[in-house]
């Protein structure tokens, strides 16, 4: 790291804190940033605009669309993302994105720019306390109100938010301190004594949970991010062959494992499979790595697993207990704890419990699958489209859901063949999250499809980044399942506030013409007939494609867990 | 489980901002701060912040894991009343009159050991230190004398265990050398 300093030959150099702000992030290897310019921040833009063949900067519509823009990307490519935006409404607006970043876990490094530093406090225009503001929702932030804090506050920002748990960091950088001047010396960050980011694997915990999990007549994991995060797919793999371990994903686990692989049960929560949520109260080990037993997995946790031992693989030492009590605790990065565990398991194969799961998924298709694929009602389903997707294209995609539930169907049905593959809010569940973030994952994957899947709902919640879209030409597919509806509330009202619908018809205008407005390819089609063709066209088409289905107004999403039932009263209709 | 009182010791960078980012890990969880002290620990630049609730014992561990969590927390531990060594201090602003007229007053801050900090003509104030029981008894008794200001210190805690700071910084500061 410290000879790309010396490669850009500005080593010692003086130069203002704006200038150093992005040749600190030359240094970092960044080299696409997404932002929205305001004047507390235009230095920084004008020391952006010497280095446009180093820097690439994506003009969003709005600062949320950045944040979100950085996850898609961060997800995607495993690098930090980078947002930049002015002080005051700019930085406020990109709270939701932070608090997004923060919840999945997600490595963005957020510089906003803030009032001079004698007006600090003073009310001055467009002055807002994002330090205080964005406290709850960053892994870490930093005020700089001088220039030479600048290289190592970025140092320190970059290190922290991709090291560890990943998450997000926000620097706020006063204006004076961006045109000060200093002398830029890069160092990278090597490490604080107030942070232990990687826990250091206890190998007597290892053996323990080993030892368990070779007793074990009926074990079953869990898995979620971490296995992503710790680029632990290949030894995930290889443990759970080895020990003949059944596996569900959480949410935020999907494409860690192929969604074809025999021993992938399907995936946990409210409206997961039906097998692996039954059958986590029937199992006798349970084993959880990189995932936190968030309450939509879980259920009621007092019904949850308690016939089980408990393993829970972590790097957050503060997640274990958190939610469920641990019989071991594992604590370390999945990819070290996953190498240290396959030398130490037994190779077995499980297959009457395995069994176990294959007669439930029977049910479930009879009961579910069957019909969401292959429905009879003349309007058509979201399954049946996600479902066209498989069908039609070679699985490799990236697959960017929005909230609610198209998203649901849309991480149930599409299938991954390939890792970090699903991009989806699943902490916090940010409508709007789908088209920025879709944008933002094929900025850092320009040679793999991408496509959102997004509802009428949240594609109007960030409906203006199109024309970041159309601007950049970036050449998403856009798969709009339009029920007119706010599906997901709408479902609920149904099921448990006695079909009341309060606020969630939508009456939308004319998508094809606004979206048309932006240059994009659009196409609108309501027959099941036209949908294979459609799906096909999209697919092929070179350039940004819109596509709109027109699908059941009234579906619902099952199976179901309903708030404060147990896993295992999971219902299938 | 029942709730019970519980000593949070925190040790911090010395860095601004984070008594917010200490305290908002309360705030979110509407556990209510009973008392709050901090200054500068016997290592240079670790500040440490003593940190009183009434919590059940669960809760008190995760709030913990969530404090020691913070990137600029260097160690937060907890401990119940039986394993420290705690105080408070308190002071008290009362007419000089009621000292010097000889009656029960004097007899009163005598028998408390607590001493006269200041004398002013119109006012005199009175130091006690001790737990919260203690400041408190010598509060009610001084009261029907006319108590003209009262405050008292959040609580500091030595902790029993010998385990030292320092040799935990130093574990600490290894492993960033590795």
């Amino acid at each position: 790291m410290e000879n790309l300093a010396i490669k850009t030959n500005i080593r010692k150099q003086l130069m203002t804190g704006s200038q150093a702000v992005v040749h600190s992030l030359i240094a970092e290897g960044v080299d696409l940033i997404f932002g929205y310019p305001g004047g507390a921040i235009m230095p920084v833009y004008d020391a952006l605009y010497d280095v446009e063949d180093k820097i690439t900067h994506i003009l969003t519509r709005h600062e949320q669309g950045a944040t979100h823009a950085a996850q898609g990307f961060a997800r995607a490519t495993g690098k930090v993302g980078v947002c930049l935006a002015t002080s005051g409404p700019g930085a406020t607006n990109l709270i939701t994105g932070i608090a997004d970043a923060q919840i999945d876990s997600t490595p963005l490094v957020c510089i906003t720019g803030q009032v001079t530093s004698h007006l600090l406090g003073t009310d001055a225009f467009q002055e807002t306390d994002i330090i205080g503001i964005s406290m709850p929702v960053t892994k870490w932030n930093f005020q700089v109100t001088r220039a030479e804090e600048i290289p190592f506050a970025l140092a320190k920002a970059f290190f922290i938010a991709k090291s560890g748990r990943p998450g997000p960091v926000l620097i706020d950088i006063t204006k004076d301190a961006q045109f000060e001047t200093l002398h830029f010396d890069y160092k990278p960050f090597k490490g604080m004594r107030s942070y232990v980011p990687t826990p250091k694997l206890n190998l007597d915990k290892v053996k323990e949970a080993a030892t368990l999990i070779n007793s074990a007549k009926k074990p079953f994991v869990l898995f979620g991010q971490g296995v992503l995060l710790a680029r632990a797919e290949k030894e995930f793999k290889e443990f759970i062959e080895k020990a003949g371990l059944p596996s569900a994903w959480t949410i935020m686990g999907l494409s860690a494992l192929d969604s074809d692989h025999y021993l992938n049960v399907g995936m946990l929560g409210m409206h997961g499979n039906y097998a692996p949520n039954k059958l986590t109260n029937e199992c006798d080990v349970l084993i959880a790595i990189g995932m936190r037993f968030d309450d939509r997995v879980t259920g009621d946790l007092n019904r949850y697993a308690k016939q089980a031992k408990v393993i829970h693989i972590e790097i957050d030492p503060a997640e274990i207990d958190k939610n469920v009590k641990t019989d071991v605790a594992v604590l370390g990065n999945a990819k070290e704890s996953l190498k240290a565990l396959i030398d130490l398991v037994i190779k077995k194969e499980h297959k009457d419990w395995l069994e176990n799961f294959r007669k439930l998924e029977k049910e479930e298709y009879n009961e579910v699958i069957k019909k969401e694929l292959n429905p009879k009602a003349k309007l058509m389903s979201m399954g049946e489209v996600i479902n066209k997707i498989n069908l039609y294209s070679n699985q490799k995609n990236i697959i960017v859901s929005d909230v609610g539930q198209h998203q649901m169907i849309a991480c149930r049905y599409a299938k991954f063949k390939q890792t970090r593959s699903s991009i989806t809010s699943g902490g916090l569940g940010t409508m709007g999250f789908c088209l920025p973030a879709a944008i933002g994952a094929k900025m850092g994957m320009p040679d793999t499809q991408v496509i959102g899947i997004i509802g009428d709902g949240g594609f109007q919640m960030t409906i203006q980044e199109l024309g970041t879209i159309f601007q950049f030409k970036t050449a998403v597919k856009i798969v709009l399942l339009n029920n007119e509806f706010l599906g997901m509330v709408r479902q609920w009202q149904e099921l448990f506030f006695d079909k009341r619908y309060a606020s969630t018809t939508m009456v939308n205008p004319d998508f094809q013409t606004i979206v048309k407005g932006y240059g994009i390819k659009v196409k609108k089609i309501n027959k099941r007939e036209h949908l294979e063709e459609a799906i096909k066209e999209m697919l092929s088409y070179e350039g940004s494609y819109f596509l709109e289905v027109m699908v059941g107004k009234e579906n619902n999403v099952f199976p179901m867990i309903a708030t404060g039932a147990s896993v295992s009263e999971i219902r299938l209709k | 489980m029942d709730k019970k009182r519980f000593t949070i010791s925190v040790f911090t960078e010395d860095v601004v901002g984070i008594l917010n980012r200490v305290s908002i890990i309360f705030t979110r969880r509407k556990i209510n701060v009973e008392s709050i002290a901090a200054s500068e620990s016997e290592i240079k630049n670790i500040y440490r912040y003593t940190i009183v609730i009434t919590e059940t014992e669960n809760q008190v561990k995760k709030v913990v894991g969530q404090l020691e969590k913070q990137v600029e927390v260097v160690k937060a531990v907890f401990h119940t009343d039986s394993e420290i060594v705690h105080q408070e201090i308190a002071l008290y602003k009362i007419k000089t009159g009621v000292l010097a007229s000889g009656g029960n007053a004097e007899k009163i801050v005598r028998s408390h050991n607590a001493r006269v900090l200041s004398v002013e003509t119109e006012f005199s104030v009175i130091e006690k230190t001790g737990h919260k029981e203690e400041t408190q008894q010598l509060f009610d008794e001084l009261q029907p004398f006319g108590i003209l200001e009262f405050v008292r210190s959040g609580r500091v805690a030595i902790t029993k265990p010998m385990k030292t700071l320092s040799s935990i910084v130093l574990q600490l500061e290894e492993l960033v050398k590795n």
